[in-house]
């Protein structure tokens, strides 16, 4: 096109975008409401696939195995995030645009509904007549007093008030509508941030702890602690914690389909002191009745069986003797677990299997649990022996590493050796390996300490997010026009209102009619 | 556990399923009655657009209110009894309904809200209880029929596929923010459900409009009626669900000590809350057609079905009370 024109103009048909110009078209495109609803939408499909596919974060384990299953598009996914979806990065893309688009849309609004909330109405329009919705009436009055009553009325309704002129008024109401919208896309910003905090400054731990022991809030108690990037884990205050008894009900009455059984009361019966050395108080923890702990909540998130299992050698010296956790792996709590007995000689001893609370023995399965309750406790259990930890490397304490053990065998067979006890039941290993004893059953508490900073600002967005929606979505804007003329005869006055609203509005000839009525009510409302 | 009482709430359910499919059909009697009426219809209604909008004097708050039916007088005599006798047997049903949810309450010792089946039959009732009430200050005989149908489907299916027997429930659901945020939920679904109806209505009834030929729909609303009666509904469903999932995110801490674990039923709440946010920029967005606007309203509400009915009973999800 360019090439067609006299030299002398080319300069002016080029585009004059330079970088600054584009940087400003980008931004007008950004902020766009349209834009905001396009990045709403993807928002809405970009979280879809994180219900669909098992989330790291939720459950490595079925993370894992989804993978192993899916080993062609598995690794794929794998590689876009789809694992993670709320922490990939196309994710964050999204959000954060989005908040971008909400900050540079925002901001420029809130400065210009500050101006118009201390401007006056707008004038007057000539003809009333002209508006959508519009009223008149004849009222026996002088056009001075209709005005003054017409104006105290609409100051009693919230309506800011201005005449330009002798006879006629404008009036505009219903400003909290937009100030209700501003609230709830900043109070959006405000979530958002608080979020950032808990996430940055927050930390947690967890830790299983049978009946009888106490835990004391050091690093080194957690089985799993997952630290914020700024949290510094010497700052744990040094409370202590001890479970005097763990209880749990299940449904035993009911027989309906997906109800018997069901879990219906947790309740873990702890001692807390504040500091070492203070006298420790009682407390509960339950779902749902969090416990306050120094610098944290504890939360009761598991529950489960640790049998007390004692290993002595041929002497009959006590190697081993604990209360040892075993981990629910389904609704009836058949439980998985290990025993590690590295002071036997001359080789360790390891044995790993199942904890069932009503054991039972299916053809079909195998050894099961009927029951979450221990009606029938029982430990099912195969031997090792060789080395528990190749190497030193650190160790899952509820399995057992086995490519440096070799399984016992019964004895005079190739078939593995499986012990099956019960409670106060003593099996002799053979091969003079010594005795395991099954003496009784406890129950654990799995308790969750967590510290999250940022949780009442969020709170706090977020229950101003709800107050500013009501008014954004609830309160209308309008104005209100008044003028007013002398009837010729006999000093009545004719009034016509007038209205306009932002949106369509059914209420407006309705608002109109009431506030020509106002004018023909007791004469005391009148002022 | 009474089971006497649970047996009474199962029976004042089905009772109040007998009652709704008659109302139903009483409901579709009476628009089958309007066909003969249809021409005159159209320059009633009309002409009544042009008294709400530019009249000399404005409609007093009395007067038929724009959108609903041109006066009843106009009604032929068949459809207003088969109208009269709808709206009682619809009554009656919710009425029934609420019969069945506090029997069932009574029989449970709690909250009558901690398995689909009693999601459900609280859905079914907060719906015909809503439409209703609305009733008795509009009228609203035009959709009945719209209303009925998805509830009896509802109770058909919470009464077959998601019947759970009366039962206590586990320690996770034990909390007053069960009654809150459950609640609230359930008032918020009925309350987009009813939009979603009037929503679906408003576009078939668009398109009636352009094609211009005659149809049975010429005896509802306008189609910007329609529109504008949806966005009410949406309106108040959203600060609804914006509070039921702001209840759930602090129940969630009190249960599980985190508010927000994109969780599958949460990652579908917010699904559901930001298509709904979708729909309301969507109709402040000019350039933007209402038509279209509508649309992500009904995406929204198909979100809604999938975190029903989908996600309770097949993800794999912490919120797995669907007691089935
Ligand atoms: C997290 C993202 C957002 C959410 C959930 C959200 C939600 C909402 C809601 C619920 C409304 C009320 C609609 C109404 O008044 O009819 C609204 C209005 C509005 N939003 Fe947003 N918004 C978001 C982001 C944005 C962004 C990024 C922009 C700017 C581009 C924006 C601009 C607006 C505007 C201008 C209105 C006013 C509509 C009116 O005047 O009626 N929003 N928003």
């Amino acid at each position: 096109m360019a090439r067609d024109l006299p030299r002398k103009d080319r300069t002016i048909v080029q585009p004059r975008l330079g970088p600054v110009g584009w940087l400003r078209f980008l931004w007008r495109q950004l902020t766009s409401m349209r834009t905001a609803l396009l990045l709403l939408l993807a928002l809405a499909v970009a979280a879809l696939p994180g219900s669909v596919l098992p989330q790291r974060s939720i459950d490595a384990t079925r993370t894992t195995a989804w993978l192993e299953e899916h080993s062609t598009i598995g690794p794929v996914l794998d590689r876009f995030g789809f694992f993670s979806v709320y922490a990939s990065p196309w994710f964050a893309a999204i959000y954060l645009l989005l908040f971008v688009s909400l900050v540079g849309c925002v901001l420029p609004r809130s400065r210009q509904h500050w101006r118009a909330m201390r401007a006056a109405p707008p004038r007057t329009p000539k003809r009333l007549e002209r508006l959508p919705a519009h009223a008149t009436a004849t009222v026996e009055s002088d056009p001075e007093t209709v005005l003054a009553a017409l104006r105290s009325t609409l100051r009693r309704r919230r309506y800011r008030v201005h005449a330009y002129d002798e006879s006629s008024l404008s009036a505009e109401g219903g400003y909290l509508k937009e100030t209700g919208n501003l609230v709830f896309h900043l109070a959006l910003l405000g979530v958002i941030v608080g979020v950032a905090i808990g996430h940055i400054w927050g930390w947690k731990g967890d830790v299983i702890l049978p009946q009888g022991q106490t835990f004391a809030n050091t690093l080194i108690r957690y089985d799993t602690f997952s630290p914020g990037p700024w949290v510094d884990p010497d700052d744990l205050r040094p409370f202590t914690l001890t479970l005097d008894r763990m209880e749990a009900r299940f449904e035993e009455t009911t027989k309906g389909s997906g109800q018997f059984g069901t879990p219906r009361d947790f309740t873990a019966y702890v001692k807390i002191a504040d500091q070492p050395g203070e006298t420790p108080r009682p407390a509960t923890i339950k779902v749902n009745q969090p416990l306050s702990v120094p610098g944290g909540t504890a939360f009761l998130l598991g529950n489960g069986y640790a049998p007390v299992v004692t290993v002595k050698d041929a002497k009959g010296e006590v190697l081993y003797h604990d209360a040892t956790p075993f981990l629910a792996q389904d609704n009836n709590y058949k439980s998985v677990g290990a025993i590690k007995v590295p002071a036997a000689s001359p080789k360790e001893l390891g044995f790993t299997g199942f904890f069932l609370p009503t054991a039972s023995l299916s053809d079909s399965e195998g050894p099961v649990s009927l029951f979450p309750d221990a009606l029938k406790p029982a430990l099912v259990l195969t031997a090792y022996e060789g080395t528990l930890a190749p190497g030193g490397r650190p160790q899952s304490v509820y399995t057992l590493d086995t490519s440096e053990l070799t399984q016992l065998k019964k004895p005079g067979t190739t078939q593995p050796l499986t012990i099956w006890l019960e409670p106060g039941q003593t099996y002799t290993l053979p091969g003079g390996r010594g005795t395991i004893t099954f003496d009784s059953v406890e129950r654990f508490a799995g308790i969750s300490i967590r510290h999250d900073p940022g949780k009442w600002l969020t709170l706090g967005s977020a229950l101003l997010m709800v107050a500013g929606l009501l008014a954004s979505l609830l309160v209308r804007r309008r104005r209100v026009f008044v003028r007013v003329s002398p009837v010729e005869a006999g000093g009545s006055t004719l009034v016509t209102v007038g209205g306009l609203a932002k949106d369509d509005d059914e209420g407006m000839p309705d608002v109109l009619q009431s506030v020509l009525d106002s004018l023909t009510a007791a004469p005391g409302e009148r002022r | 556990m009474n089971e006497n009482l649970a047996t009474n709430a199962n029976l004042a359910m089905y009772s109040a399923m007998a009652v709704i499919t008659l109302s139903m059909l009483a409901y579709a009697l009476y628009l089958a009655g309007l066909v003969p009426a249809r021409t005159a219809s159209r320059d009633a209604q009309r002409s009544e657009v042009l008294v709400g909008a530019e009249g000399e004097t404005p409609s007093p708050p009395a007067a038929t209110p724009p959108g609903a039916l041109a006066g009843s007088d106009e009604v032929p005599l068949r459809a207003r009894k088969a109208g009269a006798i709808a709206q009682l047997l619809a009554g009656l049903g919710a009425l029934l309904l609420v019969a069945s949810v506090a029997l069932r309450g009574l029989a449970v010792h709690r909250w009558p809200l901690g398995n689909m089946y009693e999601f459900g039959t609280f859905a079914a009732m907060s719906v015909m209880v809503f439409f209703v009430a609305w009733s008795t200050r509009r009228d609203l005989r035009w959709l009945g029929l719209f209303i009925t149908a998805p509830v009896l489907l509802l109770c058909g299916l919470t009464t077959t596929v998601w019947y759970t027997q009366a039962s206590g429930v586990m320690p996770a659901l034990q909390s007053y923010w069960l009654v809150i945020h459950v609640t609230i939920a359930t008032i918020s679904v009925s309350v987009f459900t009813l939009g979603a109806a009037v929503a679906v209505l408003s576009l078939v009834q668009a398109r009636v409009e352009t094609s211009g030929k005659p149809s049975l729909l010429d005896r509802l609303p306008s189609s910007k009626a329609l529109e504008r009666m949806a966005y009410g509904f949406h309106v108040v469903g959203f600060p609804l669900w914006t509070f039921t999932v702001i209840a759930g995110a602090i129940w969630a801490r009190q249960a599980w000590g985190s508010y927000w674990n994109w969780d599958p039923k949460e990652v579908w709440s917010f699904i559901i809350w930001v298509v709904y946010a979708a729909y309301l920029h969507a109709r402040a967005t000019s350039g933007m057609r209402r038509t279209q606007a509508t649309w992500i309203a009904l995406a929204g509400f198909a979100c809604i079905i999938v975190n029903y009915a989908i996600v309770n009973v097949y993800f794999v999800s912490q919120h797995s009370y669907s007691g089935l």
